[in-house]
């Protein structure tokens, strides 16, 4: 087990070494959020950041006024206790600054929010420039935005793609294990226990994408960590969650509401690949949607290195 | 009159003769003592000797939780191990649903209301009993019978194919539906929640009785200690939260067997409503569980520092605004579930104020310590490690108050590891505080204070270890409620579970120290503490008389 932790951390650094395409998993003994990849989740490590600073301060400050007291005011050092009870000062500052604390916690974190849960995010376009202005508008026409179902299953997720209604079709997503036929998990492949499944989904680039989240039979939930992203599948509910990658890679999620028996078996493998790309595979992918296009994912460059690559970064 | 001046005389005669023991005094092995008791100090012992057996089945469950996870891969739970005894993965679910119920309804909650609310408020308030003894009976009598409905629904089908139910501590449908689990095990599931429900009403109502109307002359709710304070407090949000939980589980009950549709799509219900309800009880259970804590850290840091309470009005009313507030703030549990962005900024603002109060009691206790004269008593110890590990629990809270956060770290294990730095690390901790405070006056024998001491440490360090490092598992994205997880994350499993055997070995020093103290029966004293304990059980023997303040106390 010890091992294969640093057979992981030996990957993070081959991984950036290698450059290019993103690869992004939770990382051996990490304490951090995994690294963010969108705008979105880029801000909410930032305002977390600076959350923590400010809760590790009070900690060490409620730490530090205890110290002292056990000091201070310990039996041997003051024996005769003094008998006051009351400081309407000290009452009054330890109100109010907690209030100011929160006051400006509050006002980095609503507008992250709404970040997060308005489309499109809320950022003026009034700073960009006039191309990038109306390189941004053309984006968020409605046909530019890339809609993809996702629906929770006990115990896999299965992800509609209807860009055009006469190419919809499904693609089931289930978690490769060691032992099955079709496709066993194969770590020499870089694939990774729990997290890899044999038809991930496929979203584009640079594009925005929405997602519709519902369930068929129970709730689950949809996450994707370096996204900053979770939104529960729940049935007879539609949710939405709207990103925007630049980066092609592969990312990876797991099911984040207790589903039944299989809870731990459903993860999500997000495959970002080019616009160009991303095309091709739809159409891959609509002539067999079983194999929901794995052939051609395959014959693409890995987008996370191999063992061979790990053992020639050492 | 005559009859009563000569039962009077009656009985001054059997003192006189030492006979009064037969009459008032029943002989502790006698069945009848215990089953039919209406004596508070007999029933709050109940309490305790139940939640401590309770205690130990939802700690040997986290054990099996921990030892499934040192390592990635199934150990325990894949159909083998042991001749299979643990069963597949749904059993893990089993298990952990089993491990959140037991310890908040049948381990903290009758402890710290039950056991030591029983015991003592009666005793503060100077008051001779609670106010309707015999209710007091039944709602302790009905919690076994609720304990041993919840075990009983792990032996009988849940989901198809296995036995119990593994939905999670809030039972949120379609999963404890006839979707998820259409077997009876989720049936006895909810019949044992509205047994133990009744149980913590009438226990409630009797508090609030007692508290309002048996206070000895003199004592005006102002001069109340703060202990009958919380207990008050959390009386009265037990009275408001626990009806709603009893609706939503008898809707869930009539979805699963009488084809209403509350909460099943099909029929135009809606699952997310269960979770409103579910979360309208479950928010402020968790003010239940710390409530009483706060108020046993305050008698133990006053006691210790040979100080009066820093900011009582403060203190009284911060935990009466953490009560109110406590109702207004539950969806901050449901960020994900797909609300309204504003609504979801509605609950970052309040939950966020909830710091507020919280942080008055802590700046409080600190200010009570603060020109004291602190003796490290092993009480003391333990409200010293709650103070710090509260704050720890709180800031964390503060954290995950924010939806846009939150979004990131919902269903992790940051989520597990907050709310055990505040109950594992917070309630419990006040519980053993209180616990080490009252031992003698109590059982009125002296527990062994090295030992004692040692089981501070070993439990403050073992349950440090099990949850510091879910922080990062949980940053990370180690979701909760998973038999098996992805290689990154084992090298924390491993530690918290190192954790937990630390945690084990301080259990057994616990037990070992009760033993000890049993077996070497030290006379107590009727105030061990000296003059820094001023509440009124520490004026009467320790243990105190089977019927105490025949002549009500005058309170200044």
């Amino acid at each position: 087990m010890r091992s294969g932790a640093w057979k992981y951390g030996a990957l993070g650094v081959a991984s950036l070494l290698g450059g290019g395409a993103a690869w992004a998993a939770p990382t051996p003994g990490g304490i951090d959020f995994q690294t963010p990849v969108t705008e979105t989740a880029k801000r909410v490590h930032a305002f977390h950041t600076e959350v923590l600073i400010i809760i590790t301060a009070i900690v060490i400050f409620v730490t530090l006024l205890l110290v002292w007291v056990m000091i201070r005011y310990n039996k041997k050092a003051n024996p005769n206790p003094k008998q006051f009870s009351h400081n309407t000062t000290i009452e009054i500052i330890w109100t109010v600054a907690p209030v100011l604390i929160l006051v400006w916690i509050a006002k980095g974190s609503f507008p992250m929010l709404y970040d997060q849960d308005v489309m499109f995010g809320v950022k003026s376009l009034d700073n960009l420039s006039a191309q990038e202005r109306a390189a941004e508008v053309e984006l968020r026409k409605e046909e530019n935005v890339v809609d993809i179902k996702v629906y929770g299953n006990m115990w896999y997720w299965d992800y509609t793609y209807n860009q055009n209604t006469d190419r919809e079709f499904i693609v089931e997503s289930r978690m490769l294990k060691a032992g099955d036929t079709t496709r066993p998990l194969k770590p020499e492949r870089g694939d990774i226990a729990q997290l890899s499944v044999d038809n991930p989904m496929v979203a584009p680039a640079g594009r925005y994408v929405r997602l519709k989240i519902s369930a068929k039979d129970v709730i689950h939930s949809w996450a994707m960590p370096q996204f900053a992203l979770k939104v529960d599948a729940v049935p007879g509910r539609l949710n939405q969650l709207w990103f925007k990658v630049d980066q092609p890679g592969v990312y990876y999620g797991q099911c984040s509401e207790l589903c039944g028996k299989d809870h731990s078996n459903m993860p999500i493998e997000l495959r970002i690949l080019e616009w160009d790309q991303y095309n091709q595979w739809l159409a891959a992918a609509q002539a067999d949607p079983t194999n929901g296009g794995r052939a051609y994912l395959d014959s693409l460059p890995r987008p996370r290195p191999s063992p061979t690559q790990v053992a020639a970064a050492q | 009159m005559a009859n009563e001046a000569k039962h009077a005389a009656g009985h001054g005669h059997d003192h006189a003769h030492d006979h009064a023991h037969d009459h008032h005094d029943p002989k502790w092995y006698s069945p009848a003592r215990w089953l039919f008791s209406t004596n508070h100090k007999d029933i709050g012992t109940l309490y305790l000797i139940f939640a401590m057996g309770a205690g130990i089945v939802g700690f040997v469950f986290s054990g099996f939780m921990r030892a499934e996870l040192a390592e990635p891969g199934l150990q325990l739970f894949n159909g083998t191990a042991f001749g299979g005894f643990f069963g597949t993965e749904h059993n893990y679910n089993v298990i952990t649903t089993m491990h959140g119920l037991i310890m908040i309804f049948f381990m903290v909650m009758p402890a710290l209301i039950g056991g030591f609310g029983n015991w003592f408020v009666p005793l503060m308030i100077g008051a001779p009993d609670m106010a309707m003894p015999r209710m007091n009976n039944i709602s302790f009598w009905l919690l076994p019978v609720s304990f041993f409905l919840l075990i009983l629904s792990m032996f009988v089908p849940g989901p198809p194919g296995d036995m119990g139910f593994g939905g999670g501590w809030v039972l949120y449908p379609p999963l404890s539906g006839t979707t998820g689990h259409p077997g009876l095990a989720m049936d006895l599931v909810i019949f044992s929640l509205h047994v133990a429900g009744i149980s913590s009403i009438l226990g409630a109502i009797n508090f609030i009785v007692t508290i309002l109307n048996m206070r000895a002359p003199g004592m005006t709710i102002h001069k109340m200690p703060l202990f009958a304070w919380s207990v008050l407090v959390t009386a009265f949000l037990l009275v408001l939260a626990l009806p709603v939980l009893a609706g939503a589980l008898t809707m869930l009950l009539t979805d699963r067997n009488f084809g209403s549709k509350f909460f099943e799509v099909s029929g135009g219900g809606d699952p997310i409503m269960f979770q409103h309800l579910f979360w309208f009880f479950g928010h402020p259970e968790v003010y239940i569980m710390i409530l009483p804590g706060f108020g046993i850290i305050s008698h133990v840091v006053s006691t210790f520092s040979r100080k009066p309470v820093f900011g009582y009005l403060a203190m009284a009313y911060a935990m009466v605004a953490i009560g109110f507030i406590g109702f207004v703030v539950w969806a901050h549990h449901m960020y994900t579930v797909g609300m309204d962005v504003n609504l979801k900024a509605y609950f970052v603002a309040a939950t966020m104020v909830i710091a507020v109060p919280t942080g008055v009691k802590i700046f409080s206790w600190i200010a009570t310590m603060w020109g004291g004269s602190i003796e490290f008593k092993v009480p003391m110890l333990w409200a010293i490690g709650f103070i710090f590990l509260f704050t720890v629990g709180g800031v964390t809270g503060v954290v995950l108050a924010n939806a846009g956060v939150d979004h990131s770290l919902h269903d992790t294990y940051y989520v597990v590891a907050h709310f055990h730095y505040v109950l594992s690390l917070g309630a419990v901790f006040t519980l053993f505080c209180g616990w080490y405070y009252w031992f003698e006056k109590m059982w009125g024998i002296k527990y062994n204070g090295f030992i004692a001491g040692v089981h501070f440490w070993l439990m403050f360090i073992g349950s440090n270890l099990i949850f510091f490092p879910q922080h990062f598992l949980g940053m990370q994205g180690m979701p909760r409620r998973y038999v098996d997880y992805a290689e990154a994350f084992s090298e924390w499993h491993y530690w918290s579970t190192m954790g937990y055997w630390v945690a084990a070995a301080a259990t057994v020093v616990f037990f070992i120290g009760l033993l000890e103290a049993v077996i070497r029966r030290r006379k107590a004293e009727g105030n061990p503490w000296g003059e820094g304990a001023t509440t009124l059980e520490w004026t009467l023997s320790s243990p105190p008389p089977f019927h105490q303040y025949n002549d009500l106390p005058r309170f200044k």
